[in-house]
């Protein structure tokens, strides 16, 4: 080892594409800490309190692309108050600081500010990449910076974020010297965009080959940009819908049929069905599809365009495709990899439409299946046992049924056993949550089969304790769990503590774990930040007053080397 | 359980207008519960608990906790009561807010006027009122016009003089009148069933 050069081992290291690989790496000796170090380009920071930004700055400085995630998995769903954290401006000014060479920056849950896209924008001279998913707190003011002043920008991707809008002149902000686009995404944006200055911009952008529409851009539009742009892989349609079967029509159809490279189809806000038959040229072709934002379009429609997509891998839709619907896909796209059926009624009033015959079908028609996200209407453990048997090479499996503790409609038991047979015949299952009426004995079957098991969501399950601690003792492989309205308490929470520091994070909220159960894991643990949300007061003399025998509404800890955060709201109190 | 063209009030009967009366009689077990385990009573934490209710406001059997039954009268206020109760829960369904307010938007509903030819598409929220959708009804379906009377305004065609009167058809089937309920109620009621844009038609019927 002694005489190994440096430069083979950066060769050898070079060819790990994984975080973890790289990171288990540079543990082996101080030498190859410092190789890995100083060769590593892609640095991925699960948890942005984890670490201080300074740190990872520090400890890469050939850095060229980093990504960072914030708010917990739970934000997504309003359990996390708005102003918790998760800022980007710390990491952003670190890396402005000390990594100059920054090009690809990709944050998840995140609160990027304007000034912040501005920063960026203006420190970064071959900054080429930047992705936000599911952040806030900026505005089109933000984008207009970007614009202006990132010469060479490729992609700039912005999946479903909360953009203020301040105008439609952002998209103008791209020089006549910007033509290096590769892929622009705008879709979740609210507000009017330039049509015209996109036209301009798509027109001198040669390498484009990703674009999604937001609802404010016409067909009439999209027509003359597919003109322009006839190569592109990945479109995202605006608005899909035109009044009658005019010219614009016609040019559609025209303009479908030139974009021999489109594999990747989404948008269809407001889609018209005689619309979406302009698309039928182009279904062969297609590998991913997302109609899951058109609940304009119904179940007949929905299955007459899929029934031609057989190259189908990627399937999103809403759940008014209905059971018969799903029965069209399992026949058609046999090579389907990852389905997810959202709910198109979420006030609840009574219209789901699809149930555990959809995902059977599914499974029986899609061997390949390895990621699905599911919300239905009911399940049943015989439904499950047999998606087990036909899918055993599932990854990730979300199954929601949509009434919290609802049981096998059929037998009235438990969905124990249908869970069950899914771990344990799904080996490499890394991803998993449950629903429906479930007690102690599905978590045992996890902990004993899910080997593979990194992400746990629960909700509304379990009968005690045991439930909590057979996933813990279990899964070694789990890095975050997520349990909300589950009767788990301290003696589950404080069984086996050292477990914590092998998981990134964990998040309980309305269980029974009380204050004086939180106390004592901080206490024992202190290289985890353990953070106690109460919204209802953040004052400090009340924290005085509060018994350790009153129950944690909210609770999120995750491990850290960096110490408390500093820039913690009133609300949360780091124990 | 698929949805027809017409979506909502062809399913509502299966779901919640007929309301499985024997799931909402008084038991002296869970709803639903046929052989049961003790620990279900047990349950520390239910989804009945977790929204608040204490009388089971359920079509569906779905308090698992609640014992008593409160009939649901399968009208607009209490479809708004069982829409309200469910949202209680905070993020359930466990769906990105992202999500929920870009489907939220779309509050149209198809309109189909006899012996026109094809339907069109309005927008509920886009409209203050009755009589705001009225114009705009008149101002899509051209052929027709607007005429006063002392009470309403009806849309009549000008060449045979036949009226029309706007319907529309309700979470039961019923073919109801719009006009007799308040317009705020008969918004929220469209909104709470509406996602797919078939959930209600407006109906001209002739006078």
């Amino acid at each position: 080892m002694t005489y190994f050069p440096e430069e083979v081992v950066e060769h050898i290291v070079d060819f790990l594409g994984s975080h973890g690989d790289r990171n288990a790496v540079s543990t082996v000796c101080k030498a190859w800490y410092q190789v890995d170090r100083l060769s590593r380009r892609s640095v991925f920071v699960g948890n942005c309190y984890a670490i201080r930004p300074e740190r990872v700055v520090t400890r890469f400085p050939e850095m060229k692309s980093l990504t960072v995630k914030g708010k917990p998995h739970f934000a997504d769903f309003n359990l996390v108050p708005y102003d918790w954290g998760g800022f980007a401006q710390p990491w952003i000014e670190a890396a402005a600081r000390g990594c100059p060479g920054l090009e690809e920056l990709r944050l998840k849950r995140m609160v990027v500010t304007d000034d912040d896209l501005e920063l960026l924008a203006r420190s970064f001279p071959n900054f080429k990449s930047l992705v936000l998913v599911s952040c806030e707190g900026f505005s089109t003011d933000g984008l207009a910076a970007i614009a202006t002043y990132c010469r060479g920008l490729r992609e700039l991707d912005l999946q479903e974020n909360e953009v203020e809008d301040h105008g439609r002149q952002w998209l103008s902000c791209f020089p006549d010297s910007c033509t290096s686009l590769v892929s622009l995404n705008f879709a979740c944006l609210k507000g009017e965009v330039n049509a015209s200055a996109l036209e301009r911009l798509v027109a001198r952008c040669p390498n484009l080959k990703g674009l999604k529409l937001n609802h404010s851009i016409s067909v009439e539009s999209l027509n003359k940009i597919l003109a322009r742009a006839p190569h592109l892989v990945d479109l995202g349609t605006g608005s899909f819908t035109i009044d009658n079967r005019s010219e614009t029509y016609h040019r559609l159809i025209n303009a479908f049929f030139k974009c021999k490279s489109l594999r990747s189809l989404s948008g269809f806000w407001d889609a018209s069905p005689f619309c979406l038959q302009a698309v039928y040229p182009i279904c062969t072709n297609l590998t991913v599809l997302n109609l899951s934002y058109a609940p304009a379009i119904q179940s007949a429609d929905l299955t007459k365009l899929i029934g031609l997509c057989f190259k189908l891998q990627k399937l999103w839709v809403l759940d008014c495709i209905g059971d018969k619907g799903l029965v069209v896909v399992a026949s058609t796209c046999k090579e389907l990899q990852e389905l997810r059926v959202f709910p198109s009624d979420i006030y609840g009033t009574g219209i789901t439409a699809v149930t555990e015959e959809g995902l059977v079908a599914i499974s029986s028609g899609c061997p390949n299946l390895n990621s699905l996200l599911y919300f239905c209407y009911q399940m049943t453990n015989s439904a499950l046992t047999t998606v087990a048997k036909n899918c055993p090479h599932f990854t990730r499996f979300r199954l929601c049924i949509l009434e919290p503790e609802k049981p096998d409609p059929v037998t009235n038991q438990p969905l124990d056993e249908g869970f069950g047979a899914i771990v344990r015949s799904c080996k490499n299952l890394r991803r998993l949550s449950v629903s429906g009426l479930l007690t102690d004995q599905v978590f045992l079957y996890i902990g004993m089969y899910a080997e593979h098991l990194e992400m746990l969501s629960i909700a509304f399950a379990g009968d005690s304790d045991k439930g909590m601690v057979y996933v813990l003792n279990g899964c070694k492989n789990l890095r975050k769990l997520e349990i909300r309205d589950c009767p788990f308490g301290d003696a589950a929470l404080l069984k086996d503590v050292a477990k914590y520091e092998t998981m990134r994070s964990l998040w309980m909220s309305s269980c029974d774990v009380t204050l004086g159960g939180c106390k004592a894991l901080a206490a024992k643990m202190p290289r985890l930040n353990v953070e106690i949300i109460n919204e209802n007061d953040g004052t400090s003399e009340s924290k005085e007053n509060l018994s350790d025998l009153q129950k944690v509404e909210k609770m999120y800890f995750y491990r850290t080397v960096a110490g408390p955060r500093n820039d913690a709201p009133d609300f949360v109190w780091t124990l | 359980m698929s949805t027809t063209e017409t979506g909502c009030s062809s399913t509502e009967p299966e779901v919640t207008g007929g309301l499985g009366y024997d799931e909402t009689e008084l038991t002296l077990g869970l709803p639903g519960a046929g052989g049961s385990k003790p620990s279900e009573t047990d349950r520390k934490r239910g989804f009945a608990a977790a929204v608040g209710l204490n009388v089971g406001a359920a079509s569906r059997g779905e308090d698992c906790g609640a014992r008593s039954s409160d009939s649901s009268d399968g009208s607009v206020s209490g479809a708004i009561k069982r829409s309200a109760a469910k949202a209680q829960v905070v993020g359930w369904p466990p769906v990105r807010s992202f999500r929920r307010t870009a489907l939220r938007s779309c509050t149209y509903v198809k309109v189909a006027v006899d012996g026109a030819p094809y339907l069109r598409k309005v927008d509920l929220e886009a409209h203050g009122g009755y009589e705001q959708l009225l114009a705009a009804l008149e101002e899509m379906f051209s052929c027709f016009t607007v005429r006063d009377y002392p009470d309403e305004r009806r849309l009549v065609d000008p060449v045979n003089g036949t009226e029309y009167v706007p319907t529309y058809e309700d979470k039961d089937g019923d073919w109801m009148l719009v006009g007799d309920v308040p317009w705020k109620s008969v918004l929220s009621f469209f909104l709470s069933c509406f996602l797919t844009v078939a959930a209600v038609r407006f109906n001209m019927l002739r006078a």
